[in-house]
């Protein structure tokens, strides 16, 4: 059996895939990234230094946004479908993450680090 | 004439209106959660009184003092079921759409099998529900309630409005299997299985990024 995903050409369209999806040995091997990804974000919040250290929240942020882009990219499969997908989704993602921003800049939880600012 | 009818729903893009419809929605769910996020995220550090997450705490009452109250090997596992549903959920979209494709070993009609994956995602969703029904228990024991502090409205609220989309993520699931048993699914229920897919996918994104803000993030 061909392990590519296959869809008949009609829906396909429909769909609006644009491109192939992912084999089901992708699918394994983004699983096991996955998976290592979050073992490693677990066992750096037991180590005492790492998480003393300024590297921390980053590092937990980079791996957590690595984790939303590959599901998004491969699970999701965004990057073989139509482009008004991508901006239905994205689109939001970013108003939502400015928001965010905002907020947290907004009540002091964040600052670019002028005198008087909050910072916790 | 032909009995035969399509269900595709076309619309002037060329594409099929429940799959904008998916994604717009989630667009939308994007903000929503967002807004929940955030919200945790202000009030974070400065509820007057335990319980903490990540701190020590101190009772006023008995002045015994408790440990931080997140439970991080317990929420690492239903991160990893959760991970694991999204992976089972890709199967069952896979198999939908190679119905019709011949399966020679054991291994292919394994792969080939949307029941089985429809049902183990379904089966994770529901773990994962089970994961947070223990852990709001304990809290609630450990004194951690919607009314106690500012860290429990927010975190009930956050965590509570997930389960509830993980809820009806299971439900969704649950439909579309009972659909596979009745009639079978096939290449023509691709959309169907695909728009429930991606709703599942993206609560999985959203717990990616609790579990980094909430539980690690100290």
């Amino acid at each position: 059996m061909d392990t590519h995903t296959h869809l008949p050409e009609e829906i396909a369209h429909a769909a609006g895939d644009l491109k192939e999806h992912p084999t089901w040995s992708t699918y394994w091997k983004v699983a096991l990234i996955l998976t290592v990804i979050t073992a490693v974000e677990v066992w750096v919040y037991y180590v005492p230094a790492f998480v003393a250290s300024r590297l921390f929240v980053p590092f937990l942020l980079i791996m957590s946004a690595l984790k939303f882009g590959i599901v998004v990219l491969f699970y999701m499969h965004i990057r073989y479908d139509h482009k008004l997908f991508r901006a239905l989704f994205v689109g939001p993602l970013i108003v939502a993450m400015v928001t965010l921003l905002a907020l947290l800049f907004l009540f002091g939880h964040l600052s670019f680090g002028h005198p008087g600012a909050i910072v916790r | 004439m032909s009995t035969t009818t399509t269900s595709h729903h076309y619309t002037s893009t060329g594409l099929d209106n429940r799959k904008i419809a998916i994604w717009a929605f989630i667009g939308s769910e994007c903000m929503l959660f967002a807004s929940l996020i955030s919200t945790y995220l202000v009030y974070k550090g400065r509820s007057p009184n335990g319980p903490f997450p990540h701190e020590l705490w101190k009772d006023p009452s008995t002045g015994q003092i408790f440990k931080p109250i997140l439970n991080i090997p317990v929420t690492s596992m239903s991160t990893f079921v959760l991970l694991m549903s999204s992976l089972a959920m890709v199967l069952a979209l896979a198999a939908v759409e190679n119905k019709n494709l011949p399966k020679r070993t054991v291994g292919e009609k394994i792969l080939g099998s949307s029941k089985l994956w429809l049902a183990m995602t379904a089966l994770l969703g529901a773990t994962f529900l089970g994961f947070q029904a223990f852990e709001f228990t304990s809290f609630v024991h450990e004194g951690l309630t919607i009314k106690t502090n500012l860290f429990g409205s927010s975190f009930f609220t956050l965590t509570g409005f997930h389960g509830a989309h993980v809820t009806a993520g299971v439900i969704w699931l649950l439909t579309l299997l009972m659909i596979d048993f009745k009639r079978g699914l096939g290449p023509q229920d691709t959309i169907s299985v695909d728009i429930a897919a991606l709703y599942w996918h993206f609560v999985d994104v959203v717990w990616i990024a609790i579990f980094t803000l909430v539980y690690l993030i100290r």
